[in-house]
C-alpha cells in the first residue's frame, strides 16, 4: 500500500470528525428549534442514549461499525472524543512526538464500566450523566458554548433591529444550575488538559463507552497492522499514537485502546503499517494491573470540588425610571419536582436521562434547567420562574435522543397531566392589595381555574381562583403570570407519575 | 379622492403593508425617541427666517404669543429617550440649546409641569430660560395634584409654590389647573380645587400680580369643560387649553365615547372670548407617523410640507388659537415646526375639507388613541403600558396585525408583530402581566380602558404564539 493512500484514510477520518462534531455542537447552540429537524439524528447515533432509549436499530450499526473497522465511533461520532483530539492537535503543535506507550490500564476501565452498569441499572441518573461522554459534551457544549452563540446572535438581533429587520431575535442567557455549570466547565479543563498532554487517556480509562466498543473492536476485521519486515523501530508511531496503545518495540497495537485515528498510517516512514484484515489476532500488549489512575481521581475531585463552589448569578437587567422595580420570582418549595410532558413521570426519566442537557439547551420558555439534586444531577426539572411550558411548545420532547422524554405532539401537550396546581391564598393579591386580579384564571390554557367571591356571603367579595385539579396539567401559566413576588400565589406542584386527562 | 374612498379596506391594509415605517415621517412629539431613532422627514431644506414667527395677542394681557409653543414634556434624556427614564438624567445641554433656537426665532411659549419629565421639566425648562431677559418668553405651568395624597391645600400650595422655585421665577404667566375633568370628574374637580380653597388662592394670587393668566387644561368629562364655562364670569377664565387636531375635530367621540369633539370645545371658547392653546395637535406624533397611504395622501397634495406640518397649520388656523404646543424633543422636530408656523400659511377651506376626509380614513384604523404621555405609568405591577400600545398601533399602521391565520402576510406579519414586541417590551413588562387592577385608568387622559385593550392585545398574543388565529 503507497503512502499516500493511507494518508487519505486519516483525512477522510479528520472530514467525518468535523462534520459530525459540528452537527452535535450545533444542536446544542441552536435554540430555535430548527437544527433537529435536519441534524437530530447525530444524537440519536449516541452509543450510551441509543442503549438508554433501546434503540435496536442504532446499537447493531454501531456494534457492527465496530466489529467492522474498530474503534471508528470514538474517532468520528462521538463529540467528546473529537473534542480531546482537538486539544491533542493543539497540544502536538506545541510539541512533536510528545505521545508514548503505555499499558492498559483493564482494572480501572472494567471497574467503571461496572459502575456505569450497576448506576443504569439502580437508576443513579447522575453517576450515568457523569460518565456518559456525549452527555460530558452536551454540557460544555450547553454551558460554555451556548451563551457565546446566543451573544453572537443578540448582536445580530440588535443590528437587525437597527435596520428594522425582523430576521433575528433577542434570547437570553442565563445560568441554569451552577453545579452543572461547573462540571462542565471542570471536565473541559481536566479533559482538555489530559488530551492536550496525553492524547485519550480519558477514552481508555474512564469512558464505558470506549470500554465496550474497545472490547468489540479486539476482534474487527479490520485494524491497523504493522509489517515486521518492514517496520524499523523507530518508535515514531508509538510517540503519535493518542492511545499510547502501540508498542512498538514489540510490534503490538492494544486494540481495544486504538481509536482507528490512522494517525499512524500516515506517521510510519517505512510504510510498515496499514490499515488492513488482521490475518491473525496480533499479540496483545501485556496489561499491567496497576490499580488506581491519578487522572481519575484528580478529574473526580475537582468536579466535586468545582461542583460545590457557587457561581454568581447572572445579573438581571436594571428597572427603567417611569417603571416599576420588578422584584425576581423565587423557586418555591415543591413536594415532588416536576419533569417536562413526554418524560411520563420522574421514574422513566431517571431511567433513560443521560443529562446531555440538550432539552435544557433548546427549551424556549426559560423552564428546563439541570437538577441538583445529588441523584438525579443533571438531569432536566421544570421551573416557572422565568417562563411556563407553553400549550405549543413540544420541544425538549422532540429533541431527547436517549428516549427519557418521550416524542409527544400538541394535542398530548394539552392532555398530559405533569403536576396541579396550589394556591397560597397569603400571597394572593386580591386579598393582600385589594385590587382585581384574575391573571391566573385568564391564562390557563386549560380552563382549570375559575375565580370565586372569597367570601361566599358577599358577592362583592374579592374574587380568588379555584383550581380544579382534574383539569389542570400543570403547565405553571398561573404560577408565572401571577403578580405576587417573590413567591407566586399559585404554584405547581409536580406528579411522580404523568397522567392523560 | 373617490377611487380611494371605494378600495375595500383589505386592500387598504394591504398597501400599508408595504412599509410604512421607512416612507412615513416619526413621531414629531418624541414618540420616535421609544425606538431610539428618529426618521422625521425633513421638508424644504431653506433657511428658517429668525423674524418670520406668527404671534397672536391675548386680548386680556396683550402679550404677543408665538403661534409655535413649546411644551416641555418630552426633553431629551441622557439615554436618549423623551425623559421618562429615571436612570438618565435630562440632558441640559440639549435642552439649553434646544431653547436657544426657539428663542432666536421667535418662540416665546413654554409650556411645562411639576410631573413632567417624572418631575424633572420644570427645573431643567427654568436653567435652561434663566439664560434670557425674562421679558422674552412666558413661562406656563401647572397645578399637577393629580395623586390624592397632594388634594389638602398645605400640599397643593406647596406644589404651586414649588413651581417658582424649580422654574427660578417671582412670577408665573400662565398657570393651569392641570387636567380636569379627568378621573371622576366633577368630584375630582372640586376635592382637587375647590373644597380645599386652592382655586380661591390662585384667584388672589392673580390679583397679586404672581400669575399674569389664570386657565385651566381640560381632558375627559365634558361635564366639568361646561361649568369651567358656566363660572366663566366668576372666574374670569384668562384661557383655556384643550386637545385639538383634525382627528378629533369631529371623531375623538367616536374614537372614545368619553371624549368631546374638539368642534364643540373649541367653538364654547371662542363663543365666550376666551383664548385656546392647544394640546396634542399631532396626538403624540400619532398623526406624523401615518399609514403609508396617508402620507402618500398628504404628500401628494403638498410636497414640499412634512406630515406633521398638517396637523400644525391645521391647529394653528383657527383665529381664537393662541399658541400650539408642541413637545418637540430633537432639533429636527422644533425646525420643521418652525418651517410650519414662521410664518403660518393658513388652511383654506378646500384644505381643511381634504383633511377631514383623510380622518375619516384614519378613523377606520382600529388603532388604540394613546399619545405616549406616560400618565398611567409607572403601573404598580411593572407594565410599561405606553410601550404595549405603541407597538401596537405601530404593526396596524404597518399591517402586521393580521386578521387571521388566512391572511395572506400572516408568518411575516406573526414575526414582526411578535419579535418586535419583546423588542419595544421586556417580557416581564408585557400586557400578559396586567392583573386588571385598573389603577392606571383614571389617569388616561384620552380616556383609554387600559386594562381592557391590554387584555385585548394579551389574548391577540396569545393566538398568534398558538397559531389559533
Amino acid at each position: 500500500m503507497k503512502k499516500g493512500r493511507k494518508g487519505t484514510y486519516r483525512k477522510i477520518r479528520i472530514a467525518l470528525a468535523a462534520i459530525f462534531f459540528l452537527c452535535v455542537t450545533l444542536l446544542f447552540l441552536d435554540f430555535t428549534g430548527t437544527a433537529h429537524q435536519w441534524l437530530g439524528w447525530t444524537a440519536r447515533i449516541q452509543l450510551l442514549p441509543a442503549l438508554l432509549a433501546l434503540n435496536i436499530g442504532v446499537i447493531i450499526a454501531l456494534v457492527a461499525l465496530t466489529l467492522l473497522m474498530g474503534r471508528v465511533y470514538c474517532s468520528v461520532i462521538c463529540p467528546l472524543g473529537v473534542m480531546q483530539d482537538i486539544f491533542g492537535w493543539l497540544g502536538k503543535k506545541s510539541k512533536r512526538n510528545r505521545y508514548s506507550f503505555s499499558p492498559a490500564k483493564k482494572t480501572l476501565r472494567y471497574s467503571m464500566l461496572a459502575v456505569m452498569a450497576l448506576a443504569i441499572i439502580l437508576g443513579i441518573g447522575s453517576v450515568v450523566a457523569l460518565l456518559a461522554p456525549y452527555s460530558a459534551y452536551g454540557r460544555i457544549a450547553q454551558n460554555l458554548l451556548q451563551p457565546i452563540w446566543i451573544w453572537g446572535n443578540d448582536l445580530l438581533a440588535d443590528w437587525a433591529a437597527s435596520r428594522d429587520s425582523y430576521a433575528f431575535h433577542h434570547a437570553d442567557v442565563w445560568l441554569r444550575g451552577t453545579a452543572t455549570f461547573a462540571i462542565a466547565a471542570a471536565t473541559l479543563a481536566i479533559l482538555g488538559f489530559l488530551a492536550w498532554r496525553n492524547g485519550r487517556t480519558y477514552c481508555n480509562t474512564i469512558c464505558p463507552v470506549g470500554t465496550m466498543l474497545g472490547f468489540l473492536s479486539r476482534f474487527s476485521l479490520l485494524k491497523p497492522v504493522i509489517d515486521t519486515s518492514k517496520c524499523n523501530g523507530c518508535g515514531l508511531c508509538a510517540r503519535n499514537c493518542k492511545g499510547a496503545c502501540i508498542d512498538s518495540k514489540n510490534h503490538a497495537i492494544d486494540y481495544s485502546r486504538c481509536v482507528a485515528c490512522m494517525d499512524c498510517l500516515e506517521k510510519c516512514s517505512q510504510g510498515a503499517i496499514s490499515y488492513t484484515i488482521a490475518r491473525k489476532t496480533a499479540h496483545t500488549a501485556e496489561s499491567n494491573p496497576a490499580g488506581t489512575d491519578s487522572s481519575r481521581r484528580a478529574f473526580m475531585t475537582a468536579a466535586v470540588a468545582a461542583g460545590t463552589t457557587a457561581l454568581l448569578k447572572a445579573e438581571e437587567k436594571t428597572v427603567d425610571g417611569g417603571l416599576a422595580a420588578i422584584t425576581e420570582k423565587k423557586i418555591p418549595a415543591r413536594t415532588t419536582p416536576i419533569v417536562p410532558p413526554g418524560a411520563r413521570g420522574i421514574k422513566h426519566l431517571t431511567r433513560h436521562c443521560t443529562g446531555c442537557q440538550l432539552c435544557v439547551a433548546v427549551c424556549p420558555n426559560g423552564v428546563l434547567r439541570p437538577s441538583t439534586d445529588p441523584e438525579t444531577l443533571m438531569q432536566p426539572r421544570s421551573s416557572y420562574e422565568r417562563g411556563y411550558c407553553r400549550p405549543e411548545c413540544t420541544r425538549c420532547s422532540e429533541v431527547c435522543p436517549a428516549g427519557a422524554i418521550v416524542k409527544i405532539d400538541r394535542a398530548d401537550k394539552s392532555s398530559i397531566q405533569i403536576g396541579h396546581a396550589v394556591w397560597i391564598k397569603e400571597n394572593c393579591v386580591p386579598l393582600t392589595d385589594g385590587v382585581e386580579c384574575g391573571n391566573c384564571a385568564r391564562h390557563c390554557p386549560v380552563g382549570a381555574i375559575q375565580m370565586i367571591s372569597s367570601d361566599s356571603e358577599s358577592p362583592d367579595s374579592p374574587k380568588i381562583p379555584v383550581v380544579n385539579a382534574e383539569r389542570c396539567i400543570g403547565c405553571g401559566a398561573c404560577e408565572n403570570l401571577c403578580p405576587a413576588r417573590p413567591f407566586s400565589a399559585i404554584y405547581v406542584e409536580g406528579h411522580e407519575r404523568h397522567r392523560t386527562i | 379622492m373617490r377611487q380611494i374612498k371605494n378600495i375595500d379596506r383589505r386592500e387598504f391594509l394591504k398597501r400599508l403593508g408595504a412599509g410604512a415605517a421607512g416612507a412615513s415621517a416619526a413621531a414629531l412629539a418624541g414618540c420616535g425617541a421609544n425606538d431610539g431613532k428618529t426618521a422625521q422627514a425633513i421638508v424644504s431644506q431653506t433657511e428658517i427666517p429668525t423674524d418670520g414667527m406668527t404671534y397672536r395677542v391675548n386680548p386680556t394681557t396683550g402679550d404677543k404669543v408665538s403661534l409655535l409653543g413649546y411644551g416641555c414634556m418630552r426633553w431629551l434624556d441622557m439615554g436618549g429617550g423623551a425623559g421618562s427614564d429615571a436612570a438618565s438624567d435630562l440632558d441640559q445641554e440639549t435642552i439649553n440649546s434646544l431653547v436657544d433656537y426657539a428663542i432666536a426665532h421667535g418662540v416665546n411659549y413654554f409650556d411645562t409641569s411639576p410631573a413632567y419629565c417624572i418631575g424633572r421639566s420644570e427645573r431643567a425648562t427654568g436653567i435652561a430660560l434663566k439664560r434670557h431677559p425674562r421679558d422674552k418668553y412666558f413661562i406656563a405651568t401647572k397645578l399637577s395634584n393629580f395623586a390624592p395624597s397632594t388634594w389638602t391645600r398645605e400640599a397643593s400650595l406647596g406644589m404651586y409654590h414649588n413651581s417658582f422655585k424649580e422654574l427660578q421665577v417671582d412670577y408665573i404667566d400662565y398657570l393651569l389647573l392641570h387636567g380636569v375633568g379627568m378621573g371622576s370628574g366633577m368630584e375630582e374637580f372640586n376635592a382637587r380645587y375647590i373644597d380645599n380653597g386652592v382655586l380661591d388662592y390662585l384667584l388672589k394670587e392673580r390679583e397679586a400680580g404672581r400669575i399674569r393668566n389664570l386657565g385651566f387644561s381640560y381632558h375627559g368629562d365634558v361635564a366639568v369643560f361646561d361649568h369651567m364655562l358656566a363660572n366663566h364670569d366668576k372666574y374670569k377664565w384668562d384661557f383655556a387649553q384643550i386637545q385639538l387636531n383634525y382627528l378629533d375635530w369631529e371623531h375623538a367621540k367616536e374614537i372614545n365615547p368619553r371624549n368631546t369633539n374638539a368642534e364643540y370645545l373649541y367653538g364654547e371658547l371662542a363663543k365666550r372670548g376666551i383664548p385656546a392653546i392647544i394640546m396634542e395637535p399631532l396626538l403624540g406624533g400619532r398623526l406624523s407617523n401615518v399609514p403609508d397611504h396617508i402620507v402618500a395622501r398628504l404628500k401628494q397634495a403638498e410636497p414640499e410640507r412634512s406630515v406633521a406640518s398638517w396637523a400644525f397649520r391645521f391647529a394653528g388656523s383657527f383665529p381664537d388659537v393662541l399658541t400650539v404646543l408642541s413637545g418637540m424633543t430633537y432639533m429636527e422636530h422644533l425646525q420643521d415646526n418652525l418651517r410650519s408656523f414662521a410664518p403660518l400659511v393658513p388652511l383654506t377651506d378646500a384644505d381643511r375639507g381634504f383633511l377631514y376626509e383623510t380622518a375619516n380614513l384614519m378613523v377606520q384604523y382600529p388603532t388604540v388613541p394613546c399619545n405616549d404621555c406616560k400618565y398611567c405609568m409607572p403601573c404598580p405591577y411593572g407594565l410599561d403600558i405606553p410601550a404595549i400600545l405603541l407597538h401596537y398601533n405601530k404593526c396596524v399602521n404597518q399591517g402586521n396585525v393580521p386578521e387571521s391565520r388566512q391572511a395572506e402576510n400572516y408568518r411575516q406579519a406573526r414575526q414582526a408583530f411578535l419579535v418586535g414586541y419583546d423588542r419595544s417590551v421586556p417580557k416581564l413588562r408585557q400586557a400578559s402581566h396586567c392583573i386588571g387592577c385598573g389603577q392606571c385608568a383614571p389617569h388616561c387622559p384620552q380616556s383609554i380602558n387600559i386594562p381592557k385593550e391590554l387584555q385585548r392585545i394579551d389574548s391577540f398574543v396569545e393566538q398568534l404564539k398558538q397559531g389559533t388565529l
